[in-house]
């Protein structure tokens, strides 16, 4: 039995070593294309683009949020902005038509329906080439759209583009284990943008060309993560979708360990749905990387924490019944001989330093992410709160994922 | 539109880094026998200098020579075996070292044994067999009964031996006391042998009949271990 659980523990731990590996043969392949543009950037034309912000119960954000958009470095007359109001039950609607003074700006207020009714609202009342969203708790940076702009600008191919997601004024211990995984985040999912894999097309700030939508319909429930389908969806019709880093939106990142949780628990029970829907493009070379490498990556990682969580409850359940055995048998006595330190008890078996490889691969992607997003390298406080926050609280969301799943829960979206 | 041949390097990059780690674990591994073989050869000179001097000095030096050969050392041998056997997996090298560590402690007790008919000095060990070769819950919970009673009485000298160890020498001890497999553990003090668990008070109040033993003063502990 034992030898059953050590074979899939190494067999684990090979694909996990593998994706790293993977992830930074792409950076080492693709290093000079990462951009980050510090000037303005100009576009030899600049096409008219709708912005929809869907907004439940946002009150307090979505003011900012408007705000932002405005401030946008591209052109007034291209920019629509449409701002739905998915039946808030608080002051949502009042702050959002303050805005309709605005020539650009146009509201709406329908009964609550989720928001990819309120982006398919938006949709349809889109006549611009280009459409995009933009979450109500988010802000984008003014130089962003035009940055977005100019990937379409030089290459007619590209469908979609999503910006870099950074996490907006952290402050609690939560928020700064947040803030490392963004900025990984934005790491990986250039990585991504270079393999043709991308599999989220985030709600702050992705634009599209309004073609994707005509082609493909509109924006589906999605197990309440209608911007990752949207992205599967492409992802099986072989319509691009890129990465443009410099293009910076903040988003507020949940407070709580339990906001924190709920999140999550809707993006991965978010992606093991859209992933068991989509299940017919899994390992067909026909849908590249995303389907050999992106979701096979997903699955891997879920099986790895789930895995790993059950080991380590194992060993302390192991651990404290040696120590009551201990009690029981020879009582409290605690002899100062077992207690000298030495070397020679320093666990060495190989998969020591497998681990050691695979954490030294995702600081260098904080690491990296970081330079990306905010100009600086080096290590922060930030990354050191990454590893317990997520590796002992993301199994609960991950084990809850996939035990809805099996029992056909739909988690609710706060 | 696939590049198959990054698949494939990235394969084999991963293979060769599963090779080096499992190359530096050996590495590691490699040392710590190492460092086993280095005590085992020093508790090998200690006795083999001890027999000598005992041989030498006869019965002039009895205070002298029951000082000189380090039981402590032979226990701290035990405890990084039972290790290496847990986490370097039973190789061949760990189970040589094993009978090796048998034997020393045979030779350890003989000549304890034999000072102690010389220098009249009551000698306070006791002879425990378990086995690895099945699942003892028993033999755990009687060693964590030995360990204990060993920090609490330094003069006490305890001696494992493993059941199903492939030497001669053990099997003869197996034959003089009788011992069988499915009676284990099993324990001798003062030539009586006992099997299945002895719980600590029991064994306790045997010790101090047997060999009227005092618990071990911490300023005494302090003392031995300068």
């Amino acid at each position: 039995m034992a030898s059953i659980f050590s074979v899939i523990f190494y067999i684990l731990i090979f694909l996990s070593v593998y994706v790293q590996v993977f992830f930074f043969v792409t950076f080492l392949q693709n290093r000079k294309k990462i951009i980050i543009r510090n000037s303005k950037v100009s576009l030899s034309s600049y096409p008219s683009v709708t912005i929809v912000v869907p907004c439940w119960n946002e009150e307090h954000t979505v003011e900012r949020t408007v705000n932002s958009l405005l401030d946008l470095t591209y052109p007034k007359d291209k920019l629509k902005i449409l701002l739905v109001d998915d039946g808030s039950t608080d002051s949502t609607f009042n702050v959002i038509n303050k805005f309709s003074q605005f020539p650009n700006v146009k509201v709406f207020h329908k009964e609550n329906g989720g928001k990819y009714t309120a982006l398919n609202l938006g949709l349809l009342h889109t006549e611009t080439d280009f459409f995009g969203g933009l979450d109500a708790d988010s802000f984008a940076d003014r130089e962003s759209l035009v940055r977005i702009m100019s990937y379409f600008d030089k290459d007619s191919e590209i469908m979609a583009v999503a910006p870099s997601v950074i996490a907006y004024n952290s402050k609690t211990f939560i928020q700064n284990a947040q803030k490392a995984e963004y900025n990984m985040s934005v790491y990986l999912k250039k990585m991504l943008g270079f393999l043709g894999a991308i599999n989220v097309t985030p709600g702050p700030l992705t634009i599209f060309r309004k073609k994707v939508f005509d082609d493909l319909g509109p924006y589906r429930h999605g197990h309440n993560t209608e911007d990752m389908e949207i992205a599967y969806r492409m992802q099986k019709n072989k319509y691009r979708i890129e990465h443009c880093n410099d293009a910076y939106v903040y988003t507020n990142t949940p407070t709580t360990i339990k906001k924190l949780y709920r999140q999550r628990l809707r993006w991965i029970y978010g992606f093991i749905n859209n992933t068991i829907d989509y299940r017919s493009v899994l390992f067909k070379k026909q849908y590249g990387n995303f389907s050999l490498f992106t979701l096979p990556m997903g699955v891997i990682s879920i099986v790895s924490v789930a895995y790993l969580f059950v080991r380590i409850v194992y060993n302390i359940g192991d651990f404290i019944y040696a120590k009551i055995n201990v009690f029981n048998t020879v009582g409290w006595h605690f002899s100062s001989a077992n207690f000298y330190p030495d070397t020679f008890f320093i666990n060495s078996q190989s998969f020591i330093f497998l681990v050691v490889f695979i954490y030294l691969l995702v600081v260098f992607a904080m690491i990296f992410g970081r330079r990306m997003t905010e100009g600086k390298w080096g290590l922060s406080l930030y990354m050191l709160y990454f590893f317990p926050v997520f590796s002992l609280i993301a199994p609960f969301w991950l084990m809850k994922a996939v035990y809805n799943t099996v029992l056909q829960r739909k988690p609710a979206w706060r | 539109m696939i590049d198959w041949k990054k698949y494939l390097i990235v394969f084999l990059i991963t293979v060769s880094l599963f090779l080096s780690a499992s190359y530096v674990s050996n590495y590691f591994g490699e040392r710590k026998i190492d460092q086993l073989k280095s005590i085992q050869d020093k508790i090998a000179i200690d006795i083999l200098s001890s027999e000598t001097q005992f041989s030498l000095l006869s019965e002039l030096s009895c205070k002298n020579i029951s000082d000189s050969v380090f039981s402590g050392e032979l226990a701290e041998l035990g405890s990084k075996l039972e290790w290496s056997e847990r986490n370097l997996g039973a190789t061949e090298e760990v189970s040589y070292l094993k009978k090796y560590y048998s034997l020393l402690q045979i030779k350890d007790y003989l000549l304890m044994k034999k000072i102690s008919a010389r220098c009249g000095v009551k000698s306070s060990f006791i002879l425990y067999f378990y086995t690895t070769a099945e699942n003892c819950s028993l033999c755990e919970k009687e060693a964590l009964v030995l360990t204990e009673l060993r920090s609490k009485y330094q003069q006490l000298r305890v001696y494992s031996f493993d059941y199903s160890t492939d030497l001669s020498a053990v099997k003869a001890m197996l034959q003089i006391y009788k011992i069988k497999d499915t009676a284990l553990p099993a324990l001798v003090i003062d030539d009586e042998v006992l099997t299945g668990f002895h719980g600590i008070d029991e064994l306790e109040a045997l010790i101090k009949k047997s060999f009227k033993l005092q618990e071990t003063k911490p300023e005494e502990n302090t003392q031995k271990s300068n």
